[in-house]
């Protein structure tokens, strides 16, 4: 399927966060923001929830931290117990550092595939981009038309109100 | 590229009535990027980059031939001996792990402390501490003597069935040098995919476009992968930060917790992380200066950056000072005789020019980043950070050689002498780590640039409360608010 949509570039994050919260009252519908730079009060302003990351970096941590527990105590105590210095077979204050790195890793490695799952990346991913320059210094603001009451006309104006640089419309497949 | 020797900009003001210019000349969002780019998009580099990286790399062979000589002969080849077993090879290490230190500082904690400063800084201070981790994991594994069985550190089941001992400190270094390496590379190569992606779409030629494209997995810069990449960097930031305390805690219990004295203290964990970052900041430095100069960054990395930097020096200096005097304190008020007896020796044993060597490296020589005319000379500092560089190595020479050659008994002392092996391989690292560096500087991004972005004064820094990078607080300024509005009635 085909569906409209309408791009403003703008050169500046001031006009873009201005752009957004405009075309939200609008109740226009944001395909998407492209920025050279995390804009900072951008999600806000678009309407994003917060993350899930942090639930996730929290339970792989856990998961790390009781595995590891759990394994130290089943090689040190269990599988083969060797006697150190007199020393308990289940020395947990000698497992705490081994302890404190293991979920520090699994927190850090899932936190990260989880980002590249969740964005989505990975290597020979082809990027999309509305144009080169996003990565460079332009702030692109992409709408969809979706039906008749749409009027690129009156949106170029609002758009062009934030001094946007350059207004265009084109087809794209979905 | 042309050098062009443009007189420095004072930006060390610390006038508080005026936010302090980070990037010089108010470069907007394409002048960034393009100082940053044609590092890497010049079709050659300066002469001089050829030179060192000759240099770097002749060391780097002569590394490899010392290792290769070393695994052939054995580790009689060192200077280590009975009582001496611990040489050069865990100085070295303990010298490596702790330069790397600074990297994760200042792309980690001082990212939770929203220092802005540090853009402009921790994508290279970040690649120093891979760099200078690798040169670490060097040593442990080549001292173990039979490196055919390196893999026994990890717990992978071997035909022994014999697991590691996880009682034992030195188990506990290797998962945290290893998780450092693991954790520090990820936080690296997120923090560098959004400037991967510039490179890609900048990219004129055909290998360019495809190496970056395939090293930028595909980032686009939507708000939507912003949003998800802000929270994960601040998590990973938040991850770094008690991580890079642990790891030279845990290097330190490698000594604390054995009985030798000199080596069982309880404030070597706060004492070695202080040092590491005093360490690892002066060799950013050190590092921070040529590459300026060379690849012309003077704007972006400004003499004030280098001052901040001199200052965390001076700070760290006087902590480790601090050490070196409570550990003679407690020497001598713990009435234990042996204690007492490891620190007289050091200070007027036989290796008396080493301690002292450290002590005027790393507490007097940073004396003078008091004064501002030393911070801010760009020769003094470079001098001063060369002496903190010695002085750190000899303090964990000092640390490692001094207790082990003489503990309790007299008649089993020893003098520890390094060979020409020992030093040959100790300057191969050295090789390794400006290798690592130079195509690094030449190859990546060695600025982050989308970070920088967000604080130059076109980011809109200066109309409100913007924090450079992470989390949002406070409502969102507009002055066409009414715009906004008037705009709502007409469509």
């Amino acid at each position: 399927m085909n569906r409209r949509i309408f791009m403003s570039v703008h050169e500046c994050e001031e006009d873009l966060l201005g752009v957004v919260k405009a075309v939200r009252q609008q109740g226009l519908k944001i395909v998407d923001i492209y920025t050279p730079y995390p804009v900072h009060g951008l999600d806000r302003a678009a309407g994003f929830g917060p993350s899930r990351l942090p639930w996730i970096c929290f339970v792989l941590g856990l998961l790390g931290a009781g595995l590891k527990v759990w394994f130290e105590f089943w090689t040190t105590a269990q599988d083969w117990p060797i006697n150190v210095g007199g020393k308990p077979w289940d020395s947990l204050p000698a497992f705490i550092p081994v302890t404190f790195e293991v979920m520090v890793l699994f927190a850090g490695v899932g936190t990260v595939i989880a980002l590249f799952i969740a964005t989505p990346l990975y290597p020979g991913k082809k990027a999309v981009t509305p144009f080169a320059r996003t990565t460079d210094d332009r702030f692109a603001l992409l709408l969809e038309e979706e039906d008749a009451t749409f009027d690129p006309d009156q949106v170029r104006m609002l758009c062009e109100r934030y001094n946007a640089v350059r207004v265009e419309e084109r087809e794209e497949k979905y | 590229m042309s050098m062009v020797l443009i007189p420095e900009k004072d930006n060390t003001g610390n006038d508080p009535t005026q936010r302090p210019e980070l990037i010089l000349g108010q470069p907007d969002f394409a002048q960034l990027t393009e100082s940053v780019c044609r590092v890497s998009e010049a079709p050659s580099p300066p002469r001089v980059w050829y030179v060192a990286l000759s240099i770097s790399l002749a060391f780097t062979i002569i590394l490899h031939v010392m290792i290769a000589y070393l695994l052939w002969e054995g580790t009689g080849v060192w200077g280590i001996q009975i009582p001496v077993a611990w040489g050069w090879a865990i100085a070295n290490f303990v010298f490596w792990v702790g330069i790397g230190h600074a990297g994760t500082l200042i792309s980690a904690i001082l990212f939770l402390f929203r220092q802005k400063w540090r853009t402009s800084i921790n994508r290279f201070a970040e690649a120093m501490t891979i760099f200078a981790v690798i040169c670490a994991a060097i040593y442990p594994g080549i001292h173990i003597g039979r490196v055919w069985f390196a893999y026994w550190l990890f717990p992978i089941p071997n035909y022994l069935n014999l697991w590691p001992q996880f009682r034992s400190p030195l188990l506990w270094d290797v998962f945290a040098v290893s998780t450092y390496m693991i954790v520090s590379l990820l936080f690296w190569y997120v923090g560098m995919v959004p400037d991967l992606a510039t490179f890609r779409d900048r990219a004129q030629t055909r290998v360019r476009q495809v190496v970056y494209g395939i090293l930028a997995l595909g980032w686009r810069g939507s708000s939507r992968q912003w949003h998800r990449y802000e929270c994960a960097y601040l998590l990973l930031a938040g991850l770094a930060t008690p991580l890079v305390l642990s790891v030279h805690s845990i290097v330190s219990f490698d000594f604390a917790v054995s009985l030798i004295p000199g080596w069982h203290t309880t404030i070597f964990p706060p004492y070695f992380v202080a040092g590491a970052i005093f360490s690892g900041f002066a060799m950013v430095v050190t590092l921070a200066i040529p590459a300026r100069y060379l690849f012309d960054l003077k704007h972006i990395i400004t003499l004030r950056h280098l001052e901040n930097m001199n200052k965390i020096i001076l700070v760290t200096g006087m902590m480790v000072g601090y050490a070196y005097g409570i550990e003679f304190f407690i020497a001598w008020y713990s009435g234990n005789p042996t204690e007492a007896f490891v620190f007289f020796n050091r200070a007027l044993g036989p290796y008396a020019w080493a301690y002292w060597t450290m002590i005027s490296c790393n507490v007097l020589i940073p004396q003078f980043f008091w004064f501002k005319k030393c911070r801010t000379s760009i020769w003094f500092m470079f001098i001063v950070c060369i002496f903190v560089n010695i002085g750190m190595w000899f303090e964990r020479f000092v640390i490692v050689v001094t207790s082990l050659s003489r503990d309790f008994l007299p008649s089993s002392w020893g003098y520890f002498r390094p060979t020409l092996i020992d030093v040959m391989t100790f300057a191969g690292t050295f090789g390794l780590f400006f290798t690592l560096f130079l195509l690094f500087c030449r190859f990546l991004p060695i600025v982050a640039m989308a970070e920088v972005k967000s604080i130059l004064p076109k980011a809109g820094l200066d109309s409100g409360p913007h924090h450079g990078h992470g989390q949002y607080w406070g409502e969102i300024p507009y002055q066409h608010d009414e715009a906004a509005k008037e705009g709502g009635a007409g469509v």
